[in-house]
This record gives C-alpha cells, structure tokens and sequence, in this order.
C-alpha cells in the first residue's frame, strides 16, 4: 500500500528477532511502495541479513542504546524519507522510541500490535489490550505501530535478495541521556532455559508464603521452579526464574502454569512449550488459549490432591 | 548537619492512573468499541504503584524533597490519591476538566499541568489499556524533555539521575539523565509498600486533595477503533475434570 520504515533493534552485534519478524511484515504490507530498515552503529556490516528490505538504511552513531539518541536520528530519516507506516518493537527499546516518534510527527502511536493488515486505503491494526482480554482493532492511513514479539513469522524477514545499503546522516540530539554501561545478570541458581520441567506460578499464586506449595509441587515433580512477572516484582522469587517478555524464553517438555492468566509478556517466552498444562481459577484466563492442557479450580486444592497422589 | 549538604533538592511529580481491575471479567459495551465500565472496578495501574514507590525511596535516601502524586478525575480517584499521601507522597493533586480519552490526550493533560515545574516526573512504564501510545515518553516529548522508559532503579543527584534500564533476560544497561526528564517505572527497588487503612483514613480527616482544571485537549492524531472484542479462541486447552485426570496426563507425560 506504500512504504513502510522498520526500525531495527540489535544486541551485542546480532539483530534481535524482532527486527526480522517486522521486517517480514513490512515486505507484506510495502506492496506497491518500498520496505526500508532502519540500521545503527555497526549493525550496517550485517545489512546482508536484511535482504528482505529493499533498502537498508544505515545512520551510524553507537551501536549501544541510548533513547534519546535513537529517537532523534529515526525522527530525522522518518522526516525525510515519509514512510506511511513506522515499525517500533513493542520491547523495552519500542518504548522508549515509538511514542516519542508519533507525538513529534503527530501520527496515530498503536500500542501492543499483533497483527497488521491492509484495509482499503488503511492499515488496520489489531491491539492486545487488557494483558491479552480483548483485541482492539483500529484503522489510520499513517502510523508508527508497535510491534508485539512473536506475532510474525522471522522466517519472512530472513528470507528474500539483496538490499541496497545505503548511509544517512541525523542528528544524534544533545546529550541529556548517556550511556554508562550494560549490567549483566546476576548468576542464576538454576538455568531455567535448560530445565526439562518447569512448575511456574503467577500472580495467582496469593503470596510468598504460597509459594511454597508450588515449590513443594516442583520438588516432587522434578522440576524446576519459575515464574511470571508479578512475582519477581513482589519479591517472591528472584529474576533469573521470570519467563516473559523481561525475562527469559523457556521450552521445556512440560510447563505447569499455576495462577497465571496469560499476559502477552509472559506468553512471549512460553508459548512454544510442547506440553502446557495451566491451572487457573478464571476459565476465562488467556492462558488457556495457549495451553493444551487446562483446569479450573482452587490452586491449593488442586496441588494438595496432587502431593496426595503422589507420595 | 553532614546530612543536610548531603541533600537533593529534587521534585518529583509521580502520575497515577485508575485501570479496569482485571480479576473482574471484562465485557464489551453496546458500542462494540469500548469496554462497559458500568459494573468494573478499578485499581489502580500496578506500575504506577511502583513509580510511587521509588519516588518515596528516593525522598527516604535524601534524594528527593517533595513527591507530589498527580492524577486524572475518575473512578475512586480520591481513595488512590489519599493512599498515595499514606504512603510518602507530601501532596496530591486531581486533574478536572474535559473527558480524556486514552493515554495520548492524558499526557497532553499532564503535559499542560505540569509544564517545567518538576524535576522529575516518575509514572509506570505503561498501562492494560493504553492503546495509544505509553504516557512516560509520550509527555517527555510533549515537554521537549529526555525521557527512559523500563526503568528499575533510580538514583538522585543534583541536576540528573542514575538509572537502570531493564532489556530482557535480566540484562540492563545503565544511563545518567539529565533533569528535568520523565522516567516510565517497571519495578521500584523493593515492594511496594502498603498504606494500612487506618493511616489512609487519617489521612483522608487530615489532609486534602487540590484540584487542578486543565483547559482542554487538542485533537492529537490517533487511530479509529473499530471493533474490540475478546480474542478469538484457537481451540485452546483439554479441560480436565479431575486431579486424577491430571496425575493420569503427568504420567503419560512421564513427569510423575
């Protein structure tokens, strides 16, 4: 329908998947019009892996993430090059750019965005509101949309000729925000990216004290303990066990979701788990959705009949 | 007097924001585009309730020296803003005026209220429902200001601050900013704390809520919505009857 810009995002010298499943999109939707990607730093020495875009277009400045200095430089190319739609992650990065970039080009910002077709003279967004409750589904000639992980295929992005690669200039503001350095994870007492079995327990779970009893269940079942988001906010259970979005992508053989309804973020890092088992008192839990295995009920009704069982 | 020197003078503004409580089950109003709100109850966003609490860490560790709590007229306002002040902050302050409709005319609101009068502005990094864009960096760019979002730690000092910034994995990366910025919290440093009711009652006898009216939103660019509804169900999850059944499928899964 025209042209579409997408915003690149990279750590430690590799695209991050995001990049490549907008990208994929952005070919879909650029019919008729031209697909450019949107490159920093040192990224533009991997611009071949960008061969689904037509263009490539490499602005320089540091190859670390600086807010201030990222909105600034895509502000002036997306000021020069009038794309009719802006691909932003819905990522810690997204944030920090999409709504600055639609407020000072006044366009329509579309958050939490996970699917994005042509409607007419339109794009028709569909938003996951609500932690994943109900699709919104809103249209505009022009955006900048936000992406949400997972929703396009990466394959599509991979895929495809040769990009024309070409340098842009822009201005990297004023220096309000500076870099100071990355700050690694902490060592983590157990790996949950490699666990065969995960127990995970969300909100749901009521408190620390709780969450015991699931730790109790994970002992007997083998596995390990995890968790969504809430809990680490709590301080029920340390980072290095929290599976979503600011987390850590998990695929063990079976995953075991108690009190977890399911928010984008959390299934961001879960949903491609083989076997998903979710206990939840809300039958309508979006975590359902996703599951392939489900019961509704008291959570510890349902874990003590299961102690019981097996010992 | 060593503590005194020691002092930041910083003001912070922190932004609350009522959204639907999502233990409630969510049904879509006649318009087909909008959620009923008759029969939900609100609460208030829970990453608001961490930017409140960082806001009054910072104020505990001389790093700030106000904490005004700022928020938009609605659903049991009072009780948040009344918390609020149980909870640190020194004052609160009510938004009256037009009818806002979604995050992006809420930070023209603020952004209008606000103007350059804090140092800080400290508001969740986003919200269930803001379908428009996220407030932090929406006003920092209304205000000509710089902003970092996904923040989980921040430290005062004179004219900037320290913050952490969270990516994924539990990777972070830290940035110095300078004041006056806005900051989008997604974790305060500790839980945060809760406002018993006797001392939100007392509160609520002792102090009061300042209304501010804000003159108008302007017409800023947005989306058509078109239809909301619950997601479509993709087949979804075998529902299990019983905790035998499940004993049964842990077994065949060979996990018990």
């Amino acid at each position: 329908m025209g042209n579409v810009l997408v915003i690149t995002e990279h750590m430690k010298g590799e695209f991050q998947d995001i990049s490549f499943e907008m990208l994929g999109q952005a070919r879909k939707l650029s019919t008729g019009g031209s697909c450019s990607a949107l490159v920093y730093g040192s990224m533009k020495d991997r611009s071949s892996e960008l061969g689904a875009a037509d263009r490539v277009l490499c602005v320089g400045g540091s190859d670390d993430f600086n807010p201030e200095t990222y909105a600034s430089a895509a502000l002036q190319i997306i000021q020069s090059e009038f794309p009719d739609l802006v691909l932003v992650g819905s990522t810690s990065m997204g944030i920090d750019l999409a709504p600055v970039l639609g407020v000072s080009l006044d366009l329509p910002i579309i958050s939490y965005c996970s699917c994005i077709e042509i409607s007419g003279d339109n794009f028709e967004f569909t938003s996951q509101l609500y932690s994943g409750k109900m699709d919104v589904k809103s249209t505009a000639p022009k955006a900048v949309a936000m992406v949400l992980a997972g929703s396009f295929s990466a394959e599509d992005g991979k895929s495809g000729g040769s990009a024309s690669v070409e340098n842009v200039t822009a201005d990297f503001g004023v220096g309000r925000v500076q870099f100071k350095e990355l700050i690694e994870p902490e060592a983590a007492e157990v790996d949950i990216t490699q666990s065969d079995i995960l127990v995970a327990v969300g909100r749901g779970i009521g408190g620390k004290d709780d969450i015991e009893v699931a730790q109790e269940l994970a002992k007997n079942l083998n596995a390990d303990l995890a968790c969504s988001r809430p809990v680490v906010d709590a301080g029920w259970l340390p980072k290095s066990c929290q599976v979503g979005k600011s987390g850590l992508k998990v695929n063990p053989k079976v995953y075991i979701a108690l009190g977890i309804s399911g928010a984008p973020e959390h299934l961001e890092g879960m949903k491609d788990v083989s076997t998903i088992i979710a206990i939840n008192t809300d039958k309508n839990a979006p975590i359902f959705d996703v599951a392939h295995y489900g019961m509704t009920g008291d959570l510890f009704d349902i874990c003590e009949e299961l102690e019981d069982s097996l010992s | 007097m060593q503590m005194e020197l020691d002092k930041v003078h910083m003001k912070v503004a922190v932004l609350l924001k009522q959204v639907p409580d999502l233990a409630e089950e969510l049904e879509v109003d006649e318009s087909g585009k909008a959620l009923d709100t008759e029969y939900i109850k609100f609460r208030l966003n829970e990453y608001d309730e961490h930017a409140l609490e960082e806001a009054v860490c910072l104020k505990e560790a001389g790093q700030a020296t106000e904490i005004v709590a700022f928020a938009l007229d609605g659903e049991e306002v009072d009780k948040a803003l009344f918390s609020a002040m149980a909870k640190g902050a020194d004052k609160a302050v009510k938004l009256t005026g037009p009818e806002v409709e979604g995050s992006r005319q809420a930070a023209a609101l603020f952004a209008e209220t606000l103007g350059m009068d804090y140092d800080l502005i400290m508001t969740g990094v986003q919200s269930v429902d803001d379908r428009d864009g996220m407030m932090g960096p929406m006003l920092s760019s209304m205000l000509k200001v710089p902003c970092v979002s996904v923040v989980t730690r921040v430290e005062g000092k004179e004219s900037s601050v320290t913050v952490h910034k969270e990516y994924f994995g539990g990777l972070m990366a830290a940035f110095d900013v300078q004041l006056p910025a806005v900051l989008g919290i997604q974790a305060a440093r500790q839980t945060p704390r809760y406002a018993p009711v006797s001392k939100v009652r007392q509160i609520q006898q002792s102090a009061i809520i300042e209304e501010k009216s804000a003159s108008g939103v302007s017409g800023s660019a947005t989306s058509k919505v078109t239809t909301m509804a619950p997601p479509t169900k993709t087949g979804g999850a075998k529902i299990l009857g019983s905790v035998d059944e499940l004993m049964e499928l842990l077994k065949k899964k060979g996990v018990a």
